[in-house]
């Protein structure tokens, strides 16, 4: 690690410190009520609470967000394949996907519930349903921007359509797969999040409502960390899988 | 070149070719005749729009024409339009994902070709085209004149018997420019590859050309068919020789300037 990076981590971890300590300094000085704001002390106090189930409500949270993106991930970039073999499917599919698009996820939801009934599975179609079109755009654009000229050299080559796939399209697609994937993650947290709002008998937003009654802001702010927390997780992996694969000059900024 | 004039490895003759948008009819090429012995470089000058880049793609058999006819090989130069064409852009068109040496090998892989000797006669090319040293650099870590040069490799990969260049300088500094005319016309001598060159530029279509051919635009016809006699090997003295000169003016005049 250079000292230009060790730099840049510093600050970073830094920036966090101080608004952990802006925040317990505005609390604590500000004389400002616990229901309206805990401490970060009391906050992380609410850890202890056995009541919480903090563990295995963060796995149902958890277990909807990874399930409904990687369910949109597999769906987005495997439709935007076929759009890539066959522009008469794009054609015939890609307005209809648009106007869907256009529907607001979210009030599917209680419809969700109606089909599904409660519980994971709704939810997980919440968090896929919302986190899926970033993905199909994103790759749709990535395999047409492929450079034609690249595809006339393979051409004069008389490569085959999947020796053109495999060493050309999906690698220059790659960048763009990700730069809708990272989009993606964040949306299938939000996803998952207002699917338990809108009816679930488990998970963190479910207990985010179950504490709000009683005014257990510190609980409410707890569950916003783990949820991010599990945001954060996903879209690390994300990251760690694009530095993985994709070369640093080819990424989209 | 009286071998030449007995088989010539490219024979155009007649070639035309009209790009239809709509009930617009576009003439792109209309015409051309010309004749390309084995191991000659020949330059095809003219403006944009003049059909060269078309010409180039009717030739790697990428685009098909209307009419007139066009051979490749003689029986002292067989050719296979699977494996004996390489191509080098204006655009260098590395795989950005891939180290120069994986980049080189693209070809000898979609060909299948044997992988150790490949990588070998990659190391070879990447050594005579100035890059040794660099097989293990992203493109991103070369400079514009490198990765063209890598992408010259990458032609060569599969040992095609035809080199299709489509202004491949044409995006380079003038200096870097220069000086890649110079490497080319040692790559050519040492590979002994025909090479077919696009270009725009009338003082690099005649410093590399055996032959130049003039294709004008609107109306696009091929104007003419000039072989240029200049003293070998050829180096930048031969730019501001007697000879060099009265070629180009005549190359100027018919492109009407």
């Amino acid at each position: 690690m250079t000292s230009d990076t060790m730099r840049r981590y510093a600050l970073a971890i830094l920036a966090h410190v101080a608004l952990i300590a802006a925040w317990y300094a505005f609390v604590t000085y500000g004389h400002v009520p616990a229901y309206v704001m805990p401490s970060p002390l009391a906050t992380v106090a609410t850890l202890g609470g056995a009541n919480y189930a903090w563990v295995s409500n963060s796995l149902v949270t958890a277990n909807e967000i990874f399930g409904g993106y990687f369910l949109a991930v597999l769906v987005g970039v495997t439709i935007a394949i076929v759009f890539s073999w066959s522009s008469t499917a794009e054609a015939a599919a890609m307005p209809l996907l648009v106007s869907l698009n256009m529907i607001p996820k979210v009030a599917l939801g209680p419809l969700f519930i109606v089909w599904f009934s409660y519980g994971i599975f709704p939810n997980t179609i919440i968090a896929f349903s919302i986190s899926f079109f970033p993905i199909l755009l994103n790759t749709v654009r990535g395999f047409r921007e492929v450079e034609p000229e690249l595809l006339e050299l393979v051409r004069s080559l008389r490569s085959s359509k999947w020796q053109t796939f495999t060493k050309i399209q999906l690698p220059s697609a790659l960048p763009y797969i990700f730069s809708g994937m990272k989009v993606g993650a964040i949306l299938a947290v939000a996803g998952a999040v207002v699917g338990e709002f809108l009816g679930s008998s488990r998970g963190l937003g479910y207990l985010m409502l179950q504490v709000q009654v009683t005014l257990d802001t510190a609980a409410m702010f707890m569950a916003v960390i783990l949820i991010t927390l599990i945001g954060v997780v996903l879209y690390g992996m994300v990251i760690g899988l694009e530095r993985l694969v994709v070369v640093r000059d080819a990424r989209v900024q | 070149m009286s071998s030449a004039v007995a088989e010539p490895f490219i024979r155009v003759s007649g070639l035309s070719k009209v790009y239809r948008k709509g009930d617009q009819e576009h003439l792109a090429i209309v015409d051309a005749t010309f004749e390309v012995a084995a191991g000659e470089l020949v330059s095809l000058v003219g403006p944009s729009g003049c059909g060269k880049t078309t010409l180039l793609k009717i030739l790697a058999g990428l685009q098909d024409y209307d009419s007139g006819d066009v051979q490749i090989g003689s029986s002292t130069h067989p050719f296979d339009p699977s494996r004996d064409i390489g191509m080098v852009f204006q655009q260098a068109l590395l795989l950005k994902w891939r180290r120069v040496l994986q980049n080189v090998l693209l070809p000898a892989e979609i060909l299948g070709l044997p992988v150790r000797e490949s990588q070998e006669r990659a190391r070879d090319l990447l050594a005579m085209v100035g890059l040794a040293g660099c097989e293990d650099k992203y493109p991103y870590e070369l400079s514009g004149g490198m990765q063209q040069r890598a992408a010259i490799a990458r032609a060569l990969i599969h040992d095609p018997k035809l080199v299709l260049m489509d202004e491949p300088f044409g995006a380079l500094d003038a200096l870097t420019r220069e000086k890649m005319n110079l490497e080319l016309l040692n790559i050519w001598k040492k590979s002994g590859k025909t090479i077919v060159f696009v270009t725009h530029g009338i003082a690099e279509a005649v410093f590399l050309g055996t032959r130049v051919v003039v294709l004008t635009a609107g109306p696009a016809r091929m104007a003419d068919n000039i072989e240029i006699e200049l003293p070998e090997p050829r180096t930048l003295d031969v730019k501001t020789s007697e000879a060099f000169g009265e070629y180009s003016r005549r190359i100027y005049h018919l492109l009407g300037l």
